[in-house]
């Protein structure tokens, strides 16, 4: 009780140090003026009164210091003290603090901002979704890999697994929602009627969806609907519940509203509405999907129950999966379910950005290292100039622990200034990984990068850490200090010494070779880029735009359909400079993907269960000419491949060789969906939904022949996409003032937005690595200044026997790419190990390419260079008469 | 020496400054400072300014406070007084202090008990 009380007072002294001080010296001058008083009236003179009282007193400095110690708490006001001289060192020195505080702003910075995109991105992907950390993915497997997930086959999970609470099924899909005039894509999800429930979200309108609305063939036609689109599209309309929406031409009734900040669980983008699994077949087309347990059409999500381990949860759905199989051998043989942490969810943007984030975190720690690298080596500079201060201080008594913590202090407030700097870049950059992630109409962007207490707590630990252990350097150098030969002038004998001069080396030879890691790995990623930018996909990217319109959303049925593409067809073709225009129904390289179907040939055998699957699209006529793929042998689609006429079918070069034994089909038959068609021609194989796909097969039909649809146009021009967009909207309203184009690109704008993920790499990585090479180019002028600045004696005798400006400058250059050549060498044999992990970032590039290494060499050494070049110059300037005084 | 003499007096200086403040009601510094040495007939050299922190400390244990007002010469001065934990404090060390100079005492007594 009485303990706390003092510390208290103690405490509160502390806010009043000022005006306890003034108390004090009021309190003592009245003692003494009152003693001095009484020694006059015993007799004594003034000058003999006021001697003895102050003989009877005490020394005053001694008694006020102890009772400062008693008042407050000394270890505090030394801190403060320190506190207020380091942050007088630090402006004293601005050029220092400047420098020092940038270096580990850039530093933190980076390492901040990748944390809080993978914190956001990766580990608490969804905002607003409980119990994220029990959350994972799942998908199907069979021998080839990753597959989707049947519902009868959820259903049993469901039923069986005793280690997870819940499941969720999730397809996504797309659909074009029209308001008035206005027509643009939006994205949505297919769900299992728990979704909402599971996720533990609750609509701020309506109701979510409904156990019973998970069966019926299309019989349940509802959506909830998220708060952007209730805001955007419905002008956030407090009666939206019951209202209907088309969604894929089928008006469904919006029964809810999702509160603020839910948007979906898909990483990368936002969703706008979600329908119930029972609508599956109007947005997938086909079939009914829900009874059919070979049909595997959705991706999930499975929440563990509490303290299960995903290794146990996934023991727990190989054993049902081993069951289905024995039960289902027709459906289900080699096949099972895997589970997945969601940061590396393989159906949505995370998987996508996991390379990419992995290799921005690797970088953003190196850059760190650099930083950190550099405040050490701006440290021992200064210690280096205020070891004459360190010795006047320790001589005239100051403890060395006291310095030490002198050094550590100042160490600290640097950190502390660049943390706050670092996280304010970083909150600039939060939004930086939006600006590589494509944008596309329809599509909202939904990276959120969380700066949350751990990415924080993270962040300024590190800052700290890194400082202090830099801060230390120096100041155990200070503690070393020997007194007798350091009192000494400073300018005079040899300073220092080899220790010093090596630990500065080795710092900068640590920057060079990571800087000259980084710059590898942006060579290779700019080389990969180049390439996949050479890649040829097969199809013309140039002079070619590709843009869609969505009928069916405004209630479009077939013959309108097909009237409305003959009609745009004509008048587009009418127009100047346009050569031919075609619709189909998927554009290549979309995010929505083909239609697929199980296929057979004739004298083709195989195993049940093992019909092969095949991608396919359904185009106008003359596709492959406008597209420019050009043809093997046969024909195009053409005008006469119309409902009545016999069905038919282009196929890829892949298809023949591995369906017909490379042995020309043309006029051969081919089973698409219990359907014949004939094969009337070979198109050559291009690439269709990405560049890194291998040679796949492929085959196209008539969309005349098709289902219905497609709304996806491509035009053949030498115009821009400017210019066609006006003349197409114009086009378009002449014929249906209700309908309206989607924006107009060129195919190559289509096939980057597909490569987004490479192009967001290399630009991080580049902007990563231009900071390190500042960083180490910082590095090393200081370390070469410094060397000048201590070879002035040196120098001046070169210059006094004779030695001209360009021999100094090639000494002191020399010296600099000596250590550069050194750092690079570490850093080869480095990138040489490191360089494989950005494997899948690479796109036919060796991880050892030898031209990417031959630029960083070139980069670093004229960085170098360029560093050395004001010290060296500096160092031509050396006055030999003043240098060589002693 | 300085040393050796606060080392002795540090405990007591505070049973003789709440003494004082018991038998004199509210007194300055200074005045404490006299009392102390008249009653010990200056057999005390004490350094006048020790009593100083050891007012501190004693103001800080709650057992005096402290007001400033005007001295018997009208001058600002800090006037410090027992409050009641203090004289229970000083009842206590009183007490205690006694009980040390009686057992103290019999020790160094010459008396013959061990011869």
């Amino acid at each position: 009780m009485t303990r706390f009380r003092v510390l208290w007072r103690r405490l509160s002294a502390l806010f009043r140090a000022q005006s306890l001080e003034r108390d004090l010296d009021d309190e003592l001058s009245f003692h003494l003026d009152m003693e001095i008083a009484e020694n006059l009236r015993r007799g004594m003179n003034p000058p003999e009164a006021r001697q003895t009282a102050l003989r009877c007193f005490g020394g005053v400095v001694q008694i006020k210091e102890t009772y400062r110690e008693t008042r407050g708490i000394p270890m505090i006001e030394n801190s403060w003290q320190d506190v207020r001289y380091g942050f007088r060192m630090l402006r004293r020195n601005p050029g220092f603090s400047f420098l020092a505080i940038l270096c580990l702003t850039l530093g933190i910075g980076a390492i901040t901002s990748v944390c809080s995109w993978i914190e956001g991105i990766l580990l608490r992907p969804f905002p607003l979704v409980a119990r994220q950390d029990r959350m994972f993915a799942l998908t199907g497997v069979d021998r080839n890999g990753r597959t989707d997930v049947s519902w009868p086959d959820l259903q049993d999970l469901r039923r069986e697994s005793t280690l997870v609470d819940a499941f969720v099924a999730e397809h996504i899909g797309g659909t074009t929602l029209s308001i008035g005039d206005r027509a643009e894509r939006a994205a949505g999800s297919v769900v299992s009627s728990n979704y909402f429930d599971v996720l533990g979200i609750h609509p701020i309108l309506g109701r979510t969806f409904d156990p019973s609305e998970d069966t019926g063939r299309d019989a349940h036609p509802v959506t909830v609907i998220s708060y952007r689109a209730w805001k955007d599209r419905y002008k956030a309309d407090p009666a939206i519940v019951g209202k209907t929406q088309r969604l894929n031409g089928v008006p469904h009734t919006i029964i809810g509203v999702m509160p603020e900040g839910f948007f979906g669980t898909f990483v990368g983008y936002g969703f706008q509405f979600w329908v119930p699994a029972s609508m599956e077949d109007n947005f997938e087309g086909g079939e009914y999907k829900l009874e059919n347990r070979g049909a595997r059409w959705s991706e999930g999500f499975a929440f563990l129950k509490p303290g299960v381990t995903i290794e146990q949860a996934q023991a727990d759905l190989s054993a049902i999966g081993k069951r289905l199989e024995a039960a289902y051998p027709d459906t289900d043989r080699g096949r099972g379910f895997k589970l997945y942490p969601l940061w590396q969810t393989p159906f949505n943007g995370a998987g996508t950005l996991l390379p990419t984030l992995r290799i921005s975190l690797v970088v953003a720690c190196l850059v760190l290292l650099i930083a950190c690298a550099n405040v050490g080596n701006l440290l021992l500079v200064r210690s280096f100039s205020r070891r004459h201060e360190m010795t006047v201080r320790i001589s005239v008594g100051a403890g060395r622990i006291r310095l030490l913590k002198q050094l550590l202090t100042e160490g600290v407030i640097l950190s502390m200034a660049a943390a706050a700097g670092g996280l304010l870049l970083a909150y600039w950059g939060r939004d930086l990984i939006k600006l590589v992630f494509p944008a596309s109409p329809g599509l909202m962007v939904n990276l959120p990068a969380q700066m949350d207490l751990r990415v924080l707590t993270l962040s300024v630990g590190v800052c700290l850490i890194a400082t202090v252990l830099f801060a230390l350097v120096p100041a155990l150098q200070a503690s070393k200090i020997d007194l007798a030969s350091a009192m000494r002038s400073e300018s005079g004998g040899v300073v220092g010494g080899r220790g010093r001069t090596s630990i500065r080396s080795g710092l900068v030879l640590v920057q060079v070779s990571l800087s000259f890691l980084l710059l590898v790995g942006t060579g290779l990623l700019l080389k990969s880029l180049r390439a996949m930018q050479n890649t040829d996909v097969g199809f013309s990217t140039a002079g070619v735009l590709s843009t869609s319109v969505d009928m069916v959303a405004a209630g479009y049925d077939g013959p309108r359909i097909r009237n409305f593409q003959d009609q745009l067809v004509s008048r587009m073709q009418g127009l100047g400079g346009v050569e031919s225009a075609v619709w189909s129904r998927t554009a290549p390289f979309s995010y929505r993907g083909y239609l697929s179907a199980s296929i057979a040939v004739d004298g083709l055998v195989v195993e049940p269960g093992e019909q092969p699957v095949v991608e396919y699209n359904e185009v106008g006529p003359g596709y492959l000419a406008t597209m420019g793929i050009p043809l093997i042998s046969g024909r195009d689609i053409a005008r006469g491949d119309i409902e009545t006429a016999l069905p038919v079918a282009v196929v890829n070069q892949t298809m023949v060789r591995r369906f017909w034994r490379g042995q020309d089909p043309v006029g051969k038959r081919l089973q698409v969906k219990e359907r014949w068609l004939r094969v009337v021609g070979v198109a050559r194989d291009c690439k269709y939904s990405s560049l890194l796909e291998t040679a796949k097969p492929f085959f196209y039909t008539p969309l005349r022949q098709g289902a219905m649809g497609g709304q996806v146009l491509q035009i053949r021009t030498g115009l821009g996409p400017q210019r066609i967009a006006t003349a197409l909207t114009r086009e378009v309203k002449a014929i249906d003032s209700n309908l309206a184009p989607a924006e107009v690109i060129t195919l190559r704008e289509q096939v980057d937005r597909m490569s987004w993920s490479w192009r967001a790499a290399v630009d991080l990585l580049a902007m990563f690595c231009c900071m390190a090479l500042l960083l180490a180019g910082i590095g090393l002028y200081g370390v070469m200044s410094y060397a000048v600045s201590q070879g002035t004696r040196e120098l001046a005798l070169r210059i006094a026997l004779g030695a001209g400006a360009s021999d100094l400058l090639r000494m002191v250059i020399s010296q600099g790419l000596s250590l550069t050549l050194a750092g690079v060498g570490i850093g080869v044999v480095a990138a040489f190990g490191l360089t494989r992990l950005m494997g899948s970032l690479l796109y036919k590039v060796s991880p050892r390419d030898p031209e990417s290494f031959a630029a960083a060499f070139l980069v670093m050494v004229v960085a170098a260079v360029s560093a050395c070049f004001l010290p060296a110059w500096r160092a031509t300037r050396t006055d030999p008469v003043r240098g060589l005084r002693p | 020496m300085a040393m050796e003499k606060s080392d002795v007096l540090h405990g007591s200086l505070s049973l003789m400054v709440l003494r004082t403040l018991d038998t004199l009601g509210p007194q300055h510094g200074w005045g404490i400072a006299r009392r102390i040495e008249q009653i010990s007939g200056d057999a005390l050299a004490l350094n006048q300014g020790t009593l100083y922190p050891a007012l501190l400390r004693l103001e800080q244990m709650g057992w005096i406070g402290s007001k400033w007002g005007a001295s018997e010469n009208n001058r600002r001065a800090k006037f410090y007084a027992l409050t009641r934990a203090g004289k229970k404090q000083l009842a206590a060390e009183t007490e205690n202090w006694e009980r040390i100079s009686d057992i103290l005492g019999r020790f160094l007594r010459p008396t013959g008990e061990s011869s």
